[in-house]
């Protein structure tokens, strides 16, 4: 068999068939389009009343978590949040803002006793490797927690 | 990137081409795809020729025949002898050959025998001189400076009556930085005179494409090749090693590849990896012009986007690799991202490894950790195109842009 020199200089196409993607559909979905995170244009106008962070960019991951908590009721009324780490560190933060956000907002005292094991669950499960580094935001949460009661 | 697809109605089933769906890959140094000519001209030895080149009759014959066309072929583009070659299963095999098999067989020579590699090499090098360590040999890892050149005053340095093995590397797999070969087998040259040790082992996975491969020039006892980086097929490998020194084998069984590789022969891959260096070693100077052009094209106009910052030497560097910094964010969700705008790269960063350590090469070039987890690599092939390149020129800030925003840090260092 002869080959053309078209064929000679073109690539093979890529199959592609129902290959699933690294980590869960959950994972993707708040990767690429992750919820509460703090736009720019929002930087200025932020309304919060506690704010806390944690990680290490020299670990490769950091998170900023900034909260509206309402005084009367306890409840986290909105979380915003920032974060610098790999597709599932962005994911379980983003994750974790929907979590003590959605149904009128989660009391602090419960938001306290987040555990990544809970967040991890709601992903549909994270690969071992990824587990110990990448979610962090409950620790980032607690911190901006604890913030607001010193106040 | 479109192609017509006529003869592929009867595998509709099982595979569907993609026509729509952009796929750009520029991850070359990972792996390369066999191209048409090496995969025609390996065909018959999967479905007809396939006997086995230990057998006397007629099959094996025709395969034996095959394979010392082969090295024959091989011999010629690295100017050596036939009996100089010995096939393996990739390049990690063949650089464990080297190291292990000098390492066992001069061992019981010496009281505190040491090895001289450096701080970049590939893993398949570390791991095999981290092994030895253990046995009780001692190990020295050249530092490299910011470009990833290797310090050649300290390797001299390292120089001692005890050294049995140097294994530097040709070209970085991560940077592209190229190691003066050449100088290096002068100082050991200058350092062994009439003695025969020590030996000299290069890794020329990365640079077979691109580099001169004349064996005679080079100065070198061992050279690792790779057919899975040069359009051959994966797991087909070449240990080159130099007429009269003796090695211990370290796979055992019916004794081919002259006692230094038992196991049946892999004829079809290796077919192809002779194949394979004879075309890209032809081709290589137009190959090298086009390349380049395109890479520079390339690296120009990622370069313009800011806090993005360029790795290994400006000039002596494979003219395929272009591996950059991006501050304030992180590799694998870059790659995720890329994968999403259908490109394909790869990334120097922690998430992206099975030990959760960022590369080792960028730690040796002096930057700091956290940069090191914003590291991307761009690597050129045979069918890149403009019209790629042009594609991730485009989509490349938009996607940084989206995860600068993300993210909670934001160094305000210049460029």
């Amino acid at each position: 068999m002869k080959i053309t020199k078209k064929q000679k200089n073109k690539k093979a196409d890529i199959i592609q068939n129902k290959i699933p993607w690294i980590y869960s559909n959950i994972v993707k979905k708040h990767f690429f389009n992750p919820k509460n995170f703090l736009k720019p244009e929002e930087e200025k106008s932020l309304k919060f009343n506690a704010y806390g962070e944690a990680g290490s960019p020299v670990c490769g991951d950091l998170m900023k978590i900034w909260l509206y908590i309402d005084p009367k009721t306890e409840k986290i009324k909105k979380c915003r949040w920032k974060t610098f780490g790999c597709g599932s560190a962005i994911a379980s933060t983003s994750m974790l803002s929907v979590i003590i956000t959605e149904k009128s907002g989660m009391k602090i005292n419960e938001a306290r006793k987040i555990k990544p094991q809970d967040i991890i669950k709601r992903l549909s499960g994270l690969p071992d490797i990824k587990i110990h580094c990448s979610v962090l935001g409950d620790q980032a949460l607690k911190n901006a927690i604890n913030n607001y009661l010193k106040k | 990137m479109k192609q017509k697809n006529t003869k592929n109605k009867s595998k509709k089933k099982t595979s569907i081409a993609i026509k729509k769906n952009r796929r750009v890959y520029l991850d070359y140094a990972a792996t390369t795809p066999v191209r048409p000519e090496v995969y025609q001209f390996i065909k018959p030895f999967t479905i007809k020729n396939f006997g086995n080149p230990s057998s006397i009759y007629l099959e094996g014959r025709i395969a034996k025949q095959a394979l010392e066309q082969a090295r024959e072929k091989i011999a010629k583009i690295l100017n050596c002898q036939t009996h100089e070659i010995i096939f393996t299963n990739g390049g990690t095999e063949s650089i464990n050959l080297a190291i292990f098999g000098v390492a066992r067989a001069y061992k019981k020579f010496f009281k505190k025998p040491r090895i001289i590699t450096s701080q970049i090499e590939h893993p398949a090098v570390l791991e095999s001189v981290k092994k030895l360590e253990k046995e009780g040999f001692e190990i020295k890892y050249v530092s490299t400076n910011k470009f990833g050149e290797v310090n050649l005053q300290e390797l001299k340095k390292y120089l001692n009556n005890q050294t049995i093995l140097i294994s530097i590397m040709y070209a970085n797999n991560e940077i592209g930085t190229i190691q003066p070969i050449k100088k290096i087998s002068k100082i050991i040259k200058n350092f062994r005179q009439k003695k025969y040790l020590p030996f000299f082992h290069t890794d020329a996975c990365q640079a077979a494409n691109y580099l001169d491969l004349n064996i005679k020039q080079l100065g070198i006892d061992f050279m690792t090749l790779n057919g899975g980086k040069i359009y051959a097929p994966k797991a087909s490998g070449i240990l080159y090693k130099k007429s009269g020194l003796s090695i211990d084998p370290i796979i055992f069984g019916g004794g081919q590849e002259k006692n230094l590789r038992s196991g049946t022969e892999n004829l079809t891959s290796w077919m192809g990896i002779a194949k394979a260096l004879e075309l890209t070693q032809k081709e290589k100077n137009s190959e090298i012009k086009k390349i380049k052009q395109l890479r520079d094209y390339f690296q120009k106009n990622i370069l313009k986007i800011p806090k993005v910052i360029l790795n290994g030497h400006p000039q002596k560097r494979l003219p395929n690799n272009l591996n950059i910094i991006i501050s304030d964010i992180e590799g694998e969700a870059l790659i995720l991202e890329l994968d999403k705008a259908g490109i394909a790269a790869s990334t120097g960063s922690a998430c992206h490894s099975h030990s959760l350590e960022p590369s080792h090469v960028l730690k040796s070039l002096g930057l700091s950790r956290e940069k090191i987890h914003g590291s991307l690599r761009f690597t050129l092939g045979k069918y890149t195109t403009k019209k790629e390149i042009d594609y991730v020129i485009k989509v490349l800030p938009k996607i940084i842009q989206k995860l600068r925003n993300l993210s909670a840090i934001n160094f305000t260092e210049k460029n």
